[in-house]
């Protein structure tokens, strides 16, 4: 552990992957929160796919390399492109995921041709621009890291400013019109922020992968919290972390490329916080409708017992465990379900391996059947039979 | 034209009208993003199959490659169904993942195999080609154009047998599932049809271009007909145009094919949006600027016939107590004059205004209607 501290602090080319790698998660993942929650987690994988043109566009104009004309390409077609599909969704009758769909390919398709033209003509001056394509995390330098930590700061500070601006447009757009919030300068502004985390990425994990650096950390995120803030904070937190370990392990493992290592870190963290986070964990989930389930059964074999009982006007008259098997369908055996029964004292088996209520178990009993309204007097008829 | 350059554009068209016909049912039913997802999702499983199998152009490889694309639906359809992520999350999450796995399975296991993530992102249709389908001997056309056409066959098939049952499902799930039809398996189905011609078509074309085929045709269609057949047969051609238009644009500017083909694909769209019939931009804002004079025309008709023969009408029926009336500007109240005049509903003697017959009528239409 300590080595691989040591050798995060003194490689060079490990350090600032990691450090670009955990800026686009912070970023990515703050900003890609408002995404999940807006219904926009998709618009990602647009913008990073439109963002391609932009970068060939920006290097035909100025003829650089340097990372911030190349971002800034990027985010104008890309803005250009969620411009077109929201503008077409409200205009004409084209489904919102078929504009998104169509607009990611047409805009792609756009950037391959400039792409493969500027090979054509521009000959090596544009080599590594293709690093957008599918990112190409090992080529990262300083001033890329620090354009990506610049811009990536900025947006997260406007997030921060405008927080509860934000927050209203995430939630409840209707009410902030009411309140008099410009809501649509507001959706443009949470728009280009998320442009921003998109272009910032790219170079690190390329336009393909782009969409899960967006929706992954925050969707895990989501499980974990109902606070917009702790969300936040936490996809931020997700993002880094899949970020620095995901560029670890491919800094140190051979053939390991660290776009792909970092979306499977933040797969596999999806996946955790899906299965075991807290109320909303599938596993919390199951774990408490057995619960629910075991409980009802219980009191179902409460209540027949109770109602058999009063039948023969004996409280304590005791019944085959076949009886109550025949009267309480289910997959799980009664004489499990009586066996629990038996260890809270509710029921008690007589030498002959009959059951009959105890004491507790008539008071209990009654005490169930009264709130359920399962019987109103002695003696039960059919009709409260079948009622259960 | 050279023999490459027709069979280019023949595997180019086939690969279109291939997409078009599963696309068509993708746009209907919100499911564009699913090709988007399984175009991409496909890659380890093509990557298992070069593995398994030590060649690029094996049938099993579609098929193992059809199956992650089924994976991916069903992936997808697991988170949602569990109700704590979003379908459009789920999607967003699944296929990046497992495309990150079919990168890492190149890098890590298939470095020797002439097996790249650009050959599959970006296909290459210059090299159609160069493989040839031969039977004892025999070359009987590039490999792409007896694969795609398989493809397309099969599609084509599937289409025919299913018709009424996908239209239903389409249009009406629930009378579909009340009526005894299953619309799940076919849902399976149509989502195996997309993962078989987006693997199938890979090679060609590379994944985002199967996207543009899927969803662009159709949706150039969608604002052109109202009639799922026409649709159809609409996008087929469509795709087709797109296609054989993209080829040349991209030999023009010896660009990628694939890049060119998606790029008329936007250009068409484009053009849809703005120049179809009934839904374009320019037929819709003609209709409402025609409205707003006939609307006008109406506002005056009924102003006329109400003080029409009364002591006011010298007063009420001129020209320039318009403006204050209606509070129109004079300006538009003059030309409002003037279309209504022209159109024969009012007369104007000396400023003063009145009805014809057809204003009348106009008048008392309008009237009724509100």
């Amino acid at each position: 552990m300590i080595d691989l501290f040591s050798q995060l602090l003194t490689d060079y080319t490990l350090r600032t992957v990691a450090l670009g790698a955990a800026t686009l998660g912070i970023v990515g993942g703050g900003l890609g929160s408002y995404a999940v929650l807006r219904g926009q987690s998709l618009l990602g994988d647009a913008i990073s796919h439109a963002a391609l043109p932009g970068v060939a566009l920006a290097f035909l104009i100025t003829g650089s390399k340097a990372p911030l004309p190349l971002m800034l390409g990027a985010a104008f077609t890309g803005v250009l492109a969620t411009l077109i599909i929201i503008g077409v969704t409200n205009t004409t009758r084209v489904p919102y995921d078929s504009a998104l769909a169509l607009m990611l390919s047409v805009f792609f398709g756009v950037g391959l041709v400039l792409l493969t033209y500027l090979q054509q003509h521009a000959g090596a001056a544009q080599a590594g621009l293709d690093s957008f394509l599918f990112g190409q995390a090992a080529a990262l330098v300083e001033q890329d890291v620090v354009t990506m930590a610049v811009l990536g700061g900025v947006a997260l500070l406007v997030m921060l400013l405008f927080w509860k601006e934000f927050k209203i447009l995430a939630f409840d757009p209707a009410f902030g019109r009411s309140l008099g919030f410009p809501i649509r300068a507001l959706d443009v502004a949470l728009t280009t922020l998320l442009v921003i985390a998109i272009v910032i990425g790219l170079q690190t994990v390329g336009v393909v992968l782009m969409s899960a650096i967006i929706v992954a950390p925050a969707a895990a995120a989501r499980q974990w919290t109902d606070q917009l803030g702790a969300m936040v904070a936490l996809a931020a937190v997700f993002g880094a972390v899949s970020g620095i370990s995901g560029a670890f392990v491919s800094g140190t493992t051979a053939n390991l490329p660290t776009g792909p290592t970092i979306v499977l870190c933040m797969g596999s963290i999806v996946v955790v916080s899906l299965v075991i986070a807290p109320n909303r964990g599938l596993f919390w989930m199951w774990w408490n409708q057995r619960r629910t389930s075991q409980r009802l059964r219980r009191e179902r074999v409460l209540c027949y017992l109770y109602t058999l009982a009063r039948k023969h006007e004996h409280p304590k008259y005791a019944h085959e465990a076949a009886t109550l098997d025949a009267l309480v369908s289910g997959s799980t055996r009664t004489t499990y379900v009586l066996r629990q029964l038996a260890e809270a004292g509710f029921v008690s088996r007589t030498e002959k391996g009959k059951w009959h209520l105890t004491d507790m178990g008539i008071e209990e009993a009654h005490r169930l059947a009264k709130s359920r309204n399962l019987i109103s007097d002695f003696p039960p008829t059919e009709d409260e039979r079948s009622t259960d | 034209m050279s023999a490459a350059q027709i069979e280019i554009q023949m595997v180019a068209a086939v690969v279109a009208v291939a997409c078009a016909l599963p696309g068509a049912f993708l746009v209907l039913r919100g499911m564009a993003m699913m090709s988007d997802a399984i175009s991409h999702a496909i890659l380890p499983g093509i990557v298992a199959g070069v593995l398994l199998t030590g060649s690029l152009h094996s049938p099993f490889l579609i098929l193992a490659a059809a199956l992650t694309g089924l994976l991916t639906t069903v992936l997808v359809e697991t988170i949602n169904n569990t109700g704590q992520v979003k379908e459009d999350a789920a999607i967003g999450i699944v296929f990046p993942v497992l495309f990150s796995l079919g990168v890492v399975m190149i890098a890590k296991f298939a470095g020797d195999m002439h097996l790249d993530t650009d050959a599959v992102l970006l296909g290459e249709l210059a090299f159609a080609p160069f493989n040839r389908f031969t039977v004892f001997g025999y070359d009987l056309g590039p490999q792409a154009l007896w694969i795609m056409g398989s493809v397309l066959a099969v599609n084509a098939f599937f289409l025919l047998l299913f018709y009424k049952e996908l239209k239903l499902a389409t249009f009406d799930p629930s009378l579909a599932s009340s009526l005894g039809f299953r619309p799940r398996p076919l849902h399976y189905a149509l989502m195996g049809l997309v993962s078989l011609t987006a693997v199938s078509a890979f090679d060609a074309v590379g994944s985002i271009l199967v996207v543009a085929l899927m969803v662009g045709p159709p949706a150039t269609g969608y604002l052109l007909t109202d009639r799922l057949d026409v649709l159809i047969g609409l996008s087929a051609g469509i795709g087709i145009g797109n296609a054989v238009l993209g080829y040349w644009g991209a030999h023009l500017l010896d660009a990628s094919i694939a890049g060119a083909m998606a790029t008329t694909t936007g250009i068409a769209f484009g053009a849809a949006v703005m120049c179809a019939p009934k839904r374009g931009l320019v037929a819709q804002w003609r209709r409402r600027r025609r409205q707003r004079w006939t609307f006008a025309e109406q506002m005056l008709s009924i102003h006329l016939r109400q003080h029409e023969n009364t002591p006011e009408a010298n007063r009420e029926c001129r020209i320039e107590h318009l403006q204050e009336h209606l509070n129109w500007e004079p300006d538009f109240a003059q030309r409002v004059v003037s279309y209504a005049s022209k159109k024969g509903t009012i007369r104007r003697e000396n400023g003063h205004l009145s009805l014809t017959e057809d204003g009348r009528a106009v008048a008392q239409d309008a009237a009724t209607r509100t």
